[in-house]
């Protein structure tokens, strides 16, 4: 069901939606959040909504839409509830802001926000550079940007971190997860040796692999290397170096990914492009400040110039080299106090 | 560097995005062309590798006496996987399943089977790296379990090795009193340690039921409240619509009590009535269980505090059904009870005088699963009596399956100029407050099995124990003789079930 009530307030929205739920018990629903969507009056729109519906159905929310109209017209609000089969399991409210009232989003939101419940901010599109300070931002416990959507994705990706507030995150960490989840569990298993550097190449724009570069940097406390490709979208593969061999992650197709460790066979693993709806569910899933992401945007700082694609191999194999005395030396040690006691 | 020293650098314990992939493995299925593996094993496979839970190079092997090749096996897990799954059909992950799937055709006294299943094995780990892990699914009639642990043991298979293990799977029932539950242990572990075999008892896999935990001990709300001083009784009902055309041969014989109450509902006794466990570590919460279940006895005297029955023929729900003695296969004289109710108490401070009824049947009203607080009335109402006649005793209902979640009833004054106070019901559902896909019971066990995770597995303790309670309630049965009462189908048990409560004041909610 989808009502217009085109020249509203925000008064007689939440009106109306006491009517609903008392006709047709269409909203007595618990509802675990209340989400808002920023964004331009455009064609994308209707895509953001459909993700946040799609997430509704793991996590019930009141989805706010806050649609920016032109910014030349006369203040007005135009509203637009939807529940029941157009809203998934949640119910929507998209807020079509025009003229200086676009800019004052936060007014017309506040009056609709659920009791309660913790306020999450998603910008589809572009989004703040701050998000944090950003009116509609403040008002919520968690404030999810997407670089990747920006017109200059790495630039954008450098200026949030600087920016960086607890309660921030982007879709460009989300759609890490899967590749993360396979290396950490790769290095679950022998040999049990430490990395000693680490490559990872990508597309020149995707901040999704500047940030599973800093992820290792930050974490590993090893060199790695930033390789800059275009043969395929997104990131296209991580590899990871220890004495026996390389670990190798690589998704040429962006759909099938192969694992290489030494000693073991080729395995294939199912390591698809992500897309928004599946995102924004592992988002909402957790409302706690995302320590592991800001780690990860700390660690951008530490990714090695990009350098040709033979300059890695080449640092990697010194590491090693560097590192074997350095290992020695200690255990030797050891061998010689056991005999002396 | 060795496993234990070894710190993955990569892991965060603040990192909870990364979902629990399980090491590299693979799965053995005996018993591959059962109900269970079609409808919700195999699904539950498929499942897991669609959210991405199983490793690179996992492997499916099934074993059955069909003589098929490994494309027909798969060709049967393809089937099952997109009738009964419950994440959409996406050929990609399909793919790299299939990549795994293997079949071994034989019986099972048949060595050379055995060894082309070690050897089918062996070659999984060369090709696809399964590290040796192997879990072995027993989805077959415990009579088979000696020859098939026997076959495994003298393979080679059972054996782990300090690189790799090996796992057991097994399903109810846990034998059929506590004598040959104690030989069953005794078949399993003779070849594998107790801390390997993993005794499924779908009911814990349920979100549900995991989340009678976190009501209990994550609210401040519930437990001041949770003893005799407020607690009146407790009703744990499993009913069942259906009859039990088709399954004469496992069911004649057991009946009811053992078929549900043994397992399942004495399970979610020891979660309704445990202490806190110190931490929810498995043993930490296998020794809380135990203890509740060690504290637990049937109420005396027998023949009031029990009742069993069996369905009549009649009709129900508008067809025309059979009663159990019509059903084929079951004999003419069966005296199998298709319904069994037993009164219990646990003997410990907290429940002192509190009476715990299970109920279980067949061909009851509808097809329900639920835990039912009952509260103590109120010591003193400040009403008329006329006011409040229409008020009942407050309860929290735990709704297990179907339509998942918590009621609570309490009193709430009727609008009006007068004082008149009713009982009204505030409720949460989990398909409203949290997801439409939350997933099945056996994805979460088999992903645990994998894992190693034996949290939500009873351990041969808990089994024994469930017998030790119930026996004297069967001996007492067998010692009657008689026939169990006849119901009629679609009601909600026999009238002794009734008055079995009714000689305490107290009376069955319709679930």
């Amino acid at each position: 069901m989808i009502i217009d009530l085109p020249s509203t307030t925000t008064s007689a929205l939440n009106k109306k939606l006491v009517e609903i739920r008392e006709q047709g018990g269409q909203v007595a629903l618990g509802r675990v959040l209340t989400l808002v969507i920023v964004a331009d009056d455009d064609a994308k729109l209707e895509d953001a909504i459909e993700a946040a519906n799609d997430a509704s159905r793991e996590h019930p929310s009141r989805v706010i839409v806050v649609a920016k109209g032109a910014r030349t017209a006369a203040p007005r609000i135009d509203g637009q509830i939807r529940v029941g089969g157009d809203a998934g399991a949640s119910e929507v409210i998209v807020l079509r802001l025009y003229g200086p009232l676009a800019a004052q989003g936060q007014s017309a939101v506040v009056p609709l926000l659920l009791p309660d419940a913790p306020i999450v901010t998603w910008w589809p599109g572009a989004g703040p550079k701050a998000p944090a300070e950003d009116p509609l931002g403040q008002l919520a416990q968690r404030r999810i940007t997407d670089s990747a959507a920006e017109k200059s994705p790495i630039r954008a990706l450098t200026t949030r971190a600087k920016a960086y507030v607890e309660g921030d995150t982007d879709l460009a960490w989300t759609r890490l997860t899967h590749w993360r989840a396979q290396l950490v569990s790769a290095l679950d298993l022998p040999p049990y040796e430490k990395v000693l550097g680490a490559t990872v190449t990508g597309e020149a724009d995707s901040p999704s692999t500047e940030l599973l570069a800093g992820w290792l940097a930050e974490y590993l406390k090893v060199p790695v290397h930033r390789v800059k490709s275009s043969s395929a979208q997104g990131i296209i593969s991580v590899k990871l170096e220890r004495k026996s061999g390389a670990i190798e992650l690589t998704r040429p197709d962006g759909r099938v990914g192969t694992l290489t460790q030494p000693g073991q066979p080729q395995r294939r693993i199912s390591l698809q492009r992500r897309n928004n709806p599946d995102c924004l569910v592992e988002e909402l899933r957790r409302l706690d400040p995302d320590e592991v992401y800001e780690a990860s945007l700390h660690g951008l700082h530490k990714i090695a110039a990009t350098a040709p694609k033979a300059a890695p191999k080449a640092a990697a194999a010194k590491a090693p080299a560097a590192k074997t005395p350095a290992d020695k030396a200690p255990a030797k040690r050891k061998t010689a106090e056991k005999s002396a006691s | 560097m060795s496993p234990a020293s070894w710190r993955n650098p990569l892991r965060d314990p603040r990192d909870k995005r990364l979902p629990r992939i399980a090491g590299p493995s693979s799965l053995v299925i005996f018993g591959v062309t059962g109900d269970l593996a079609r409808k919700k094993l195999m699904p539950a496979i498929y499942d897991l590798a669609h959210r991405g839970l199983l490793p690179a190079g996992f492997s499916l092997v099934g074993f059955a006496r069909r003589d098929w090749e490994h494309q027909d096996f798969g060709e049967l897990v393809h089937d099952s996987v997109r009738e009964h799954a419950r994440t959409p059909f996406k050929e990609s992950v399909w793919n790299r399943l299939a990549e795994g799937i293997r079949f071994v055709q034989g019986t099972f006294d048949d060595d050379d089977a055995f060894d082309r299943l070690a050897k089918t094995l062996h070659e999984l780990d060369e090709e696809r790296g399964t590290g040796g892990n192997t879990a072995f699914y027993l989805s077959i009639p415990p009579g088979a379990f000696p020859v098939v642990t026997k076959q495994l043991a003298r393979s080679g298979l059972a054996a782990a090795d300090d690189k790799s293990w090996r796992r057991v799977v097994i399903e109810k029932p846990f034998g059929h009193d506590l004598k040959s539950a104690r030989e069953l242990n005794g078949i399993v572990n003779d070849v594998f340690p107790e801390e390997s075999v993993f005794r499924i008892d779908h009911y814990l896999g349920k979100e549900t039921v995991q989340n009678i935990l976190a009501l209990r001990f994550a609210n401040q709300l519930f437990e001041p409240i949770w003893n005799a001083n407020y607690i009146d009784h407790v009703q744990i009902t499993m009913a069942e619509d259906i009859g039990l055309g088709g399954r004469a041969g496992y069911y004649d014989g057991i009946g009811a009590a053992r078929d549900v109450i043994q397992n399942h509902l004495l399970q979610l006794l020891a979660f309704t009535a445990m202490d806190e466990p110190l931490s929810f570590e498995p043993k930490a919460l296998r020794s809380e269980k135990a203890k509740v279940l060690a504290a637990t006895k049937p109420m005396l005297p027998l023949d009031q505090t029990s009742a069993r029955g069996q369905y009549a023929g009649g009709w129900q729900g508008g067809t025309k059904v059979p009663g159990l003695l019509q059903e084929a296969g079951f004999a003419k004289d069966s005296k199998t009870e298709t319904y069994a109710a037993v009164t219990l108490e646990v003997q410990n401070r907290r429940w002192a005088g509190v009476p715990f009824y299970l109920r279980t049947g067949k061909r009851l009203g509808r097809r329900v699963t639920e835990i039912a607080v009952v509260f103590k009335r109120a010591p003193h109402l400040p009403f008329d009596s006329t006011q409040t006649e229409e008020l009942g005793q407050n309860a929290l209902v735990i709704r297990v399956q179907p339509d998942e979640g918590i009621t609570l009833r309490f009193g709430s004054k009727v609008p009006g100029t007068t004082m008149e106070v009713r009982d009204v019901t505030m409720d949460f559902g989990y398909g409203h407050a949290f997801t439409e896909s939350s997933p099945e019971a056996y994805e979460r066990l088999i992903l645990d099995v994998l894992l190693g995770e034996p949290s939500l597995f009873p351990v041969n303790e808990e089994v024994e124990l469930s017998w030790e309670i119930l026996d004297p309630v069967l001996e007492h049965w067998a010692k009657l003789g008689t026939a169990p009462e006849q119901y009629p189908p679609g009601s909600w048990g026999p009238k002794s079930a009734d008055e079995m409560l009714e000689r305490t004041g107290r009376h069955w909610r319709r679930p």
